[in-house]
Formats: structure tokens, C-alpha cells, sequence
């Protein structure tokens, strides 16, 4: 039996317990979304996209799926879907790409989700926040949906933070949807900092209309195994994209990040920049494509993947591509991957820095750049402190984790 | 306080230094001279313990210490300092912060608690007048930016900071225009004491005209060939090197 045969066989099963707990926009295209799961199975390692990541294996252990119902903490633009202001089915499962395995497999078996909705020209001064807890006392699959719509002139910045509650094996899908209207800007950040012993497969959908303004950073402090997706469609002119990325691995800990940006439309810019840091045996992965569709004329693109590998075990394999259809664009990728720089250390230890500090002043160095971005002057500074308790090894026990305190 | 005996060290399969001695007594200054290549440098990095290169024969003892058992961030707590001939850049380590780990690590090493930030601006501003450093410098990233000037300034500010009984100056003259090399000459001079001691290597007499030389050294074909007081590294500017190797020879 493959993996994706338990899944099968418990949607045969549960499909009408699923349904009776979730929403007509929800079932609406649960059983389309399971027939293609059922079709394509888990991706192999010879799907492009799933290159650098074992699906199989992490799907395979046996864990109890969590029909936990969603707490919303009242708010004025977060709503729980059933509960939705406006009428999200032209939102709802649209955005996604439908033959994305783990989206159907999210889609099938997800019975509750998260609207943040902005009004038309609705600027929102206090970033909206999202704070996901994994909890259980035996493994368990949680499968999380999120869907943002931005109205036309809407401004915001959201903020999701991913922890675990409790020391258990977690296995986690997400599909966050993103829809831009005209003239809407929207920083969204996604930090996660949960424990060795969880598996995350996360799919991130934007897309963007007309003089648009998007940034999404994706900050993977600590984690077990982490399978990233943020694909990007600018359908409007005049908008623009920043997608950036931060991921620090040690142990054996893997990240993997893949992204798209679509270019579908002339007059588009989009800027990437994805750091990474891999200690002792993690691995890292990026791959991102920057496509550039034939009336994309006037494009501009510039996609860059930095890494550090601080460990001579650690790995990192990095893929910039780019596919141009159109001929007047400028766009630009590379990627590097470095070492330690020993001349550096050798300056540091001479003033008396030990070595191990030195070492993490230069890793912090490093990942600082990503950090200094972040227009959130808060949320910045939090991540400076956080990534340097990162690099010190000083992170693992949540300090801001309401439960531990 | 510094004493160094048949010491032979390579980089790579190469061996620069072949049989180097040298004593050096508290309070004494030592001018160290020699040819572009002579292993100037490598005896500096030797000495203060960059891993780069490695030490096949001798010894190296500090006031009564084997240095070559210690690593480099023990040598630097030892009071152990080199102005680097070619001081690097190091994107995104703001020189506060650099100098804030330096400082705080030497006083943890010597069983101090870490300064007060305010203490440690003040002592930051004190130092910085030394050597006439523009406070500007101190927000960016180490000598990201610095001209050669400013770097070799620099190095002097981080001695000034570190307060070390040992120093190499090495080519610190090198890249400094008249007035840059007074104040930082002079800004040397005023940190030193009875109980510190220094190797400065230069090819200028300009140098040693404000930090005048007790003993003046010729290293050549990786050992000291001659070594004389002052009046020598004089002869060297006006002669050069070639009548040492006729006599060698
Ligand atoms: N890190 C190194 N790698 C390879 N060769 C080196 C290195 N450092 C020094 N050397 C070589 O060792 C010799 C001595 O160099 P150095 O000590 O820098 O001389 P000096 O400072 O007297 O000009 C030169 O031939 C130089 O090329
Ligand atoms: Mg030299």
C-alpha cells in the first residue's frame, strides 16, 4: 500500500462526517479535489517540483487528522469562513492550483478555514496576526486553510506565526489563497518556529491585479521538515512582487522552498531574495521560477538565492530559473553558495572573539540582510533578536510561547 | 616577555620561516625589516596564532606561556595584538558590535563581567578621539567602505580598545598620508607603557622617526640575517638591502 492509500480510504470513509462539520463553499469542491488526489497519488521525486522533498515518506506514518473546529479570536477583518461577510466562492479554491496534489489532498480534507477579509480602500493600520498552535497528545495531521481578499485599494500587513504547543510528531498542510484586487498592497509574513518532530507542507497562492503591491516573506527559524510553495500570478499592470526568504536549518533538519512568479501581463516587476543558512547535516532546497509570459512586455525581475553552508555536512541545492516569452524585459537571477569565511574568523579571533561567537555573528551577518527588508519596524526587530537566539542555539524552547510561560 | 627559538613554520608545502630568534624584553621596541616576500608577515600571523599557517620546529614562549599550545582568541586574551597589514571587510558585523564582542570576551577571559553599554560607549568615544576616527565609521560594517587610510586607523583604534601588552604594527604606515601617520604614530605612542612591547615592521625611516626602534631587525631567507639599533634601519632607506646580501654572501 502507497501512502496516499490511507488517505483514500479515510475520505471514503469520512467524507459525510467532513462535510456535515464544514460549509457549502468548502463541499462545494471537496469531491472534485479528492478525485484529483486520487488521481495523481503523492508526487514522486521526478515531479519537477517535488524534487527535493520525499512526499511519500512524510506522508506515510500513521497520524490521527485533527477535525479540531477553528478558533477565531474576534476581530474585525479575521472571520472563520462560515461566518463570511461577503460571498467568498469566487475566491474559494480559484486562486490555488487545482492539480497540486497536496492542495487537492488539503482541499478533500479540510473542514474549516480562515477568512481575513479588507474592505475596499481599507487601510489597516495594526498588522493583523495569526498565530496557528499545533497541539495534540499523539501524532496528528492538521490541515489549515487560509483565504485573504483584499478589496480594491485594501492595505495590510498579516502576520502568520506557525508554533507547537506540544513536544508530538505533526504533520501539517496549508493552502493560503491570496487575492489582490486593483490597487492593493499587502505584506504578509509567515514565520514558523516549531520542533524538530514536524512536517510542513505549505502551498501560498497570490494572485494580483491591477497596480498591486505585494511582499511575502517566508521565515523558517526552526523546524523538522518544512515543503514551501508560494506561487505568484501578476494579471494586473503596473504591480509589483517581493517575495523573500529566510531559512536556517541545523541538525537534520530539511526546508525546502519552491516558487513561481508568473509574469501574465506587461509593466510587472518582481524582486526575490532567499537566504539560507545550513549547519551541522540540514539540507536546504530553493528552486524558483521566474516566467515571463509572451505580452509581458516591459518586465522587470530580479531573483537572487544566497547560502551559507556553515557546516562541511549540511547541503544546499539551489535552482534560479528563468523563462522568457516576451523579448523586451530585464530580468536577472543567480545564486551563490559559500563558506564560512576563514579570514573573517581569523580577524575576529585575533580581537579575542571565540570562535563559536564569531561564527555566529558572521551567520547572523549574513541572514541580516533578509531582516533589514522587513518594513514592520516591530517584527524586525523581534526577528533580529530571534535569529541571533537562532544562531546561538537558544530558540528551541519557545521563549514567547504563551504556554511555557 | 616575547621569546621565539628556531622557529619554523610553512603555508602550504612551502616553508617561509627556517630557523627565526628572537627576545624581546618588556617596554623594548623592535623594528622588523625586510624585502616584499621575506616572511614579514608570516612570522606576524605565526605569532598570533592564524591557523593558516603551520609552526614544524621551535618554539614560541610569552611571559612564560607556550603559545603555540594556545588558539588565536586565548593569544588575543593573553594580550597578544596585529594591526593587519590588509585589514578585511566584514559585511553586516557593525564595528559596534565587533568591538562590543572584543572587548567583552577579553574581560570574560579574564574573569570580568561584560561593561555596561554606557561604559562601553564612553570608552568607545574616549578611544576614538586617539586616533581622530570619525564617530560615522563606528555605525558601519567593519572597514566596509573605509579607505586605506581609515582601515589602518582602525586597526590602532582596536588596539586602543583592547589595551594589549604585545603589539605587531604590521606596514601600518603603509596607505597613510603625513598627518594620518602622525596622529596614529602618536596615538601608538601614548598607549604604550614599560610593560609593553612591539614588533613594527615597515620599509619606511618616517615611521621609525615617532616610534623609535630599540633594536632593528633584517629578515632574509626566512631567519634574521642582521640586526642592529636604529642607525641600520637608516642605512636600509638609503642602501636598500643588496649590500646585507653581498656580506651574506
Ligand atoms: N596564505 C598564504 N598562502 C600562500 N603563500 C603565502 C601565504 N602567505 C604568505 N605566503 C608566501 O610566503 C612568502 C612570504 O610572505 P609574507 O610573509 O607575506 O612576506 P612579507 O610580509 O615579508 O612581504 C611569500 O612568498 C608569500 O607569497
Ligand atoms: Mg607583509
Amino acid at each position: 500500500m502507497t501512502s496516499e492509500q490511507q488517505y483514500i480510504e479515510f475520505y471514503r470513509e469520512a467524507s459525510d462526517l467532513i462535510k456535515n462539520k464544514s460549509c457549502g463553499v468548502m463541499n462545494a469542491v471537496r469531491d472534485e479535489a479528492f478525485e484529483t488526489f486520487q488521481q495523481l497519488g503523492f508526487p514522486s521525486k521526478k515531479v519537477e517540483r517535488y524534487r527535493y522533498t520525499d512526499v511519500d515518506a512524510a506522508f506515510a506514518p500513521n497520524y490521527g487528522i485533527s477535525f479540531a473546529p477553528l478558533t477565531v479570536k474576534p476581530s474585525l477583518y479575521i472571520f472563520n469562513i462560515k461566518d463570511a461577510p461577503i460571498d467568498v466562492a469566487p475566491y474559494y479554491h480559484k486562486v490555488a492550483d487545482r492539480l497540486d496534489a497536496i492542495t487537492a489532498l488539503n482541499t478533500a480534507l479540510v473542514h474549516d478555514a480562515l477568512l481575513v477579509y479588507v474592505p475596499k480602500n481599507t487601510k489597516v493600520a495594526d498588522p493583523i496576526v495569526v498565530d496557528n498552535w499545533l497541539r495534540g497528545t499523539a501524532a496528528t495531521m492538521m490541515n489549515r486553510r487560509i483565504l485573504i481578499v483584499m478589496e480594491q485599494g485594501a492595505d495590510a500587513t498579516i502576520i502568520i506565526n506557525d508554533h507547537a504547543a506540544d513536544k508530538q510528531r505533526f504533520l501539517t498542510t496549508q493552502v493560503i489563497e491570496v487575492f489582490c484586487h486593483d490597487n492593493a498592497r499587502l505584506d504578509l509574513y509567515e514565520i514558523e518556529e516549531t520542533t524538530p518532530l514536524c512536517s510542513r507542507f505549505s502551498n501560498v497562492y497570490i494572485h494580483e491585479g491591477r497596480d498591486c503591491s505585494v511582499k511575502h516573506n517566508s521565515i523558517t527559524l526552526f523546524n523538522g521538515q518544512t515543503r514551501n510553495l508560494c506561487d505568484v500570478y501578476l494579471r494586473g499592470e503596473n504591480s509589483e512582487v517581493t517575495l523573500n526568504g529566510c531559512a536556517i536549518g541545523s541538525g537534520s533538519q530539511r526546508i525546502d522552498n519552491n516558487t513561481l512568479i508568473r509574469h501574465e501581463v506587461p509593466h510587472c516587476t518582481s524582486s526575490e531574495l532567499y537566504k539560507y543558512v545550513v549547519d551541522d547535516k540540514s539540507v536546504g532546497a530553493f528552486a524558483g521560477k521566474i516566467l515571463v509570459e509572451k505580452d509581458a512586455q516591459k518586465t522587470e525581475s530580479q531573483e537572487t538565492n544566497a547560502n551559507l553552508c556553515a557546516s562541511s555536512e549540511a547541503r544546499m541545492f539551489t535552482q534560479p530559473m528563468l523563462e522568457i516569452y516576451a523579448d523586451d524585459v530585464k530580468c536577472a537571477h543567480g545564486s551563490t553558495v559559500g563558506v564560512m569565511d576563514e579570514v573573517a574568523l581569523f580577524y575576529m579571533r585575533q580581537r579575542g572573539i571565540p570562535e563559536a561567537e564569531a561564527r555566529t555573528l558572521l551567520k547572523n551577518a549574513f541572514m541580516g540582510q533578509v531582516i533589514d527588508q522587513i518594513k514592520n519596524e516591530p517584527l524586525r526587530q523581534r526577528l533580529y533578536v530571534k535569529v541571533e537566539k537562532r544562531f546561538r542555539g537558544e530558540l528551541d524552547k519557545c521563549d514567547d510561547c504563551r504556554l511555557c510561560k | 616577555m616575547l621569546e621565539i627559538k628556531n622557529l619554523h613554520a610553512k603555508v602550504g608545502d612551502k616553508e617561509i620561516l627556517k630557523g627565526i630568534n628572537l627576545t624581546i624584553g618588556d617596554g623594548e621596541i623592535h623594528a622588523l625589516m625586510g624585502t616584499n616576500g621575506a616572511g614579514k608577515s608570516t612570522l606576524s600571523n605565526v605569532i598570533v596564532g592564524n591557523p593558516a599557517y603551520e609552526v614544524t620546529e621551535g618554539s614560541i614562549t610569552f611571559n612564560g606561556q607556550n603559545l603555540l599550545t594556545m588558539n588565536t582568541e586565548e593569544r588575543a586574551h593573553a594580550g597578544i595584538f596585529m594591526s593587519f597589514q590588509a585589514p578585511i571587510e566584514i559585511p553586516g558585523v557593525s564595528m559596534t558590535n565587533f568591538m562590543r564582542a572584543a572587548v567583552n570576551a577579553r574581560r570574560q577571559a579574564q574573569g570580568k563581567e561584560p561593561l555596561k553599554s554606557t561604559d562601553f560607549l564612553k570608552l568607545m568615544r574616549e578611544k576614538r578621539k586617539l586616533v581622530e576616527i570619525d564617530q560615522k565609521l563606528m555605525n558601519r560594517s567593519v572597514n566596509e567602505g573605509f579607505s586605506g587610510g581609515e582601515r589602518k586607523r582602525n586597526e590602532i583604534f582596536q588596539m586602543a580598545m583592547l589595551e594589549p601588552t604585545f603589539c605587531i604594527l604590521d606596514e601600518t604606515d603603509s596607505g597613510l598620508d603625513v598627518d594620518a601617520l602622525r596622529i596614529v604614530a602618536e596615538g601608538f605612542n601614548k598607549l604604550r607603557t614599560a610593560e609593553t612591547a612591539a614588533i613594527v615592521i615597515t620599509h619606511y625611516q618616517r615611521l621609525l622617526d615617532y616610534i623609535q626602534p630599540d633594536f632593528v631587525h633584517v629578515l632574509m631567507g626566512g631567519k634574521i640575517v642582521k640586526t642592529g639599533t636604529a642607525a641600520l634601519a637608516r642605512q636600509i632607506e638609503e642602501q636598500g638591502f643588496d649590500w646585507i646580501k653581498e656580506e651574506l654572501a
